[in-house]
């Protein structure tokens, strides 16, 4: 029994690895997509809200299997088309990674577009006022204010970000609702071994509140705040 | 705003297309004329091994996550054979064949039957073992012809030869056909009580289910299920078509564990009877 | 691409069963979720703390568990209970256990219940303090202020956060796919997929059909928003 144990929580590492890891590529498509959004040119606006819009509007599930199961044979013709003799294998941490990524970016662009719309645009003509330019404005000026307003919409999609991350099992990768799915069926127990898989879900959700709850007091220093 | 924007873009694409993972093209199948000398013992060429490990007792798991059963080891002497290395990729089964194509692995070695229907998308080996399907459902079931088990569940694995049988044959006759994503999941379901039945591999079923406590009071109804319409002519290696020459090697090497042992040992392991059929 | 595939009478037929049970588990679960929600947020915000300590840590749990997850425990994990299955062939409520489509609407039906109750118990713990003092002048009980001036107030204010809860549930109802015995869209999907080996051509019939009902539903919202928050909005001269 404590060898299924053993390999759930395993399972768990690979969680966290492939939760963290789109998490990076979700920021970075966030911050790109809350760019275009707010340049003003048209095609760049139209762009990002097309992506938008169809993250939001098609499953997860649905995604991942478009991506994995497409996305390879695709990609496959592709190179072959090409005249390459090479062969690209999506594997399920990568298509997992980069489809939660590809997903989560476009909430979080939402998030990231809304915290940057409420910092005052004083701020930034004071700064240009002062010569600083563009990407120094940026930098010193409205990220780190827009850490804050941001947090409470970024923690909640982490949270669901860390939730989505069970889906991946679907397509193969050997997270924890894998390993406790199959540890369930082969020793006919699956409310153990799937409580113990949502018990680790909840620590590490738990974990991730009380670290951005920090964060968030820790950015909120000085801010008055009106009755919670 | 746009220089971040640009910078952003640029580090995007780059590490993207760093990452793509590309493999080395199918291993070259004849030693003669694959890169690594096939006698240096740390640069065999990997052969990529599909399975489904929930099917006792032909492939499944360890409880430390090691891949085992009948299948398994059948593999492994075939890569000794062919000198190759084996390596295992699990996937479900009725995205089996979708995966071979899309080159996540190179064959498929996992109780899968030489059908016709299959033979239009995917190339087999000779077979390894050929044994006939049953129904199973509680052994006191009356039984005169398939119409006794009207109304009754019956749980298949989705994309088996099974599962085309009991589409084309048992829901016709009025019973009420669940298709499954794995076959220990239709056992999980007939222990619960969910199902009154499956529609299995004679010898997979009682090595993962009669043999079992909770197989108690369960047993074969019915006739021995071979029709090679549904059922095919017995297990073999599925690979990409036009593998002609890893085809030749794997059939060689069927032919050589047959007749130095090798099979006969493995088979032993698992069956007291001859899982080869005719 | 193979869309003729697609094109088959008993292909369209069988995404047209799933999208009839989509639709039905959606509605369903939202219908069954949504009483469950008022009566958990009226708990999350009474004064009766041992109420507030149990709704609270099961919204915890729902919150931070995956629906995957929640789903294998209803169909598998409570099937595996001795107790259940000693009852489940004879007593009601437990008989319903056995079908599949009962034990994938209980749980999408206490999802959406936990974060909708939490959303809820949100807008009326943010009621303007002088809307319920001014209920209390006039000589309305606690119950009755709830009843006549909080609550409809916070079910509007929670309409734009609802609306995107409901399409984070039609989006989780691709998840009943993993329910032996359940075709929804994505399973219809699926099916093609292990059927004919093309999965693009299947996959993006599916997402399209998704997107499609996304679309309705988000119109539906908009309406819904400007019927009954139309005081909210911004004043347009």
């Amino acid at each position: 029994m404590t060898g299924y144990h053993a390999s759930i929580l395993q399972g768990a590492l690979v969680t966290v690895g492939v939760s963290l890891a789109a998490l990076v590529f979700a920021i970075f498509l966030g911050l790109l997509g809350a760019a275009a959004k707010l340049s003003g040119r048209r095609w760049l606006v139209g762009l990002a809200t097309v992506y938008t819009t169809l993250i939001r509007g098609i499953p997860e599930l649905v995604l991942m299997l478009l991506i994995f199961y497409g996305g390879t044979i695709g990609l496959n013709h592709l190179l072959e088309w090409a005249g390459s003799r090479r062969h690209v294998d999506i594997n399920p941490f990568a298509a997992g990674v980069l489809t939660i990524g590809f997903i989560y970016g476009a909430y979080m662009t939402e998030t990231f577009r809304g915290a940057i719309l409420a910092i005052p645009r004083g701020q930034a003509e004071a700064a240009w006022a002062f010569g600083m330019g563009r990407l120094q404005t940026f930098l010193r000026i409205t990220l780190p204010q827009m850490v804050r307003y941001a947090l409470p919409g970024f923690t909640n999609n982490w949270l669901v970000l860390i939730k989505a991350t069970a889906l991946i099992s679907l397509i193969g990768l050997q997270e924890m609702t894998y390993l406790a799915k199959q540890a369930s069926a082969a020793t006919r127990e699956p409310f153990t071994f799937f409580l113990f898989a949502a018990a680790l879900f909840l620590a590490y959700t738990s974990v991730s509140l009380w670290a951005l709850r920090w964060l968030d007091r820790r950015y909120s220093l000085g801010v008055r705040r009106g009755h919670a | 705003m746009k220089h971040l924007f640009l910078s952003l873009g640029i580090i995007g694409a780059v590490s993207l297309t760093a990452c793509g993972k590309s493999e080395a093209p199918a291993p070259a199948p004849s030693p003669a004329t694959s890169e690594a000398p096939a006698a240096a013992p740390a640069a065999l060429p990997e052969l990529r091994v599909a399975i489904d490990p929930t099917y006792e007792p032909f492939t499944f798991k360890t409880a430390d996550g090691q891949p085992t059963g009948f299948d398994v080891d059948i593999a492994e002497a075939i890569c000794t054979e062919i000198k190759h290395k084996c390596v295992y990729v699990e996937q479900v089964w009725d995205s089996m064949i979708p995966g071979l194509q899309a080159k996540k692995y190179d064959v498929i070695v996992s109780s899968m039957s030489i059908t016709d229907e299959r033979k239009q998308v995917v190339d087999f080996s000779d077979k390894y073992y050929n044994t006939p399907s049953r129904i199973v459902v509680k052994a006191d079931t009356p039984f005169t012809d398939l119409s006794s088990l009207k109304g009754k569940k019956i749980g298949v694995l989705k994309g088996s030869t099974q599962e085309k049988y009991a589409m084309g044959e048992l829901r016709p006759a009025g019973v009420n056909v669940v298709p499954y994503e794995a076959q220990d999941q239709v056992y999980l379901d007939i222990r619960s009580g969910r199902l009154d039945g499956t529609v299995a591999d004679s010898v997979e079923v009682t090595g993962g289910f009669l043999s079992k406590p909770e197989g108690d009071g369960y047993g074969f109804v019915g006739p021995v299920l071979s029709d090679v319409k549904y059922y095919g002519y017995g297990v073999g290696v599925a690979m990409r078509k036009g593998e002609d020459q890893l085809r030749e090697q794997i059939n060689g090497a069927i032919k050589a564990i047959r007749a130095n042992g090798v099979y006969e040992t493995v088979s032993k392991k698992y069956f007291d009877f001859d899982v080869y059929g005719e | 691409m193979r869309w003729e595939v697609i094109a088959l009478p008993q292909t369209l037929a069988l995404y047209a069963e799933g999208l009839a049970t989509t639709a039905w588990l959606l509605l369903s679960a939202l219908a069954v979720g949504g009483i469950l929600a008022v009566l958990m947020a009226l708990a999350l915000t009474s004064t009766v703390a041992p109420l507030r300590w149990v709704v609270g840590a099961f919204t915890y749990v729902i919150r931070g568990t995956p629906l995957l997850i929640q789903v294998y425990l209803i169909y598998y994990g409570v099937a595996q209970l001795e107790w259940i299955q000693a009852r489940w062939d004879t007593v009601w409520p437990w008989t319903h256990f056995k079908d599949a489509f009962f034990c994938a609407l209980l749980a999408f039906s206490l999802n959406t219940a936990g974060y909708t109750a939490e959303l809820l118990a949100g807008s009326i713990r943010e009621t303007a303090a002088g809307e319920i003092e001014a209920a209390h002048a006039m000589g309305m009980s606690r119950w009755q202020a709830m009843r006549r001036i909080v609550m409809p107030s916070a079910m509007r204010r929670t309409l734009p956060a609802y609306s995107n809860e409901v399409v984070m549930m039609l989006h989780s109802t691709s998840l009943a796919s993993t329910v032996p015995g359940m075709l929804d869209i994505t399973a219809a999907a699926s099916r093609i997929y292990s059927d004919y080996y093309l999965p693009f051509e299947a996959y993006l019939f599916a997402a399209a059909i998704y997107l499609v009902i996304t679309f309705m539903l988000v119109g539906v919202f908009r309406l819904a928003e400007r019927r009954f928050m139309g005081h909210l909005a911004p004043r347009v001269h």
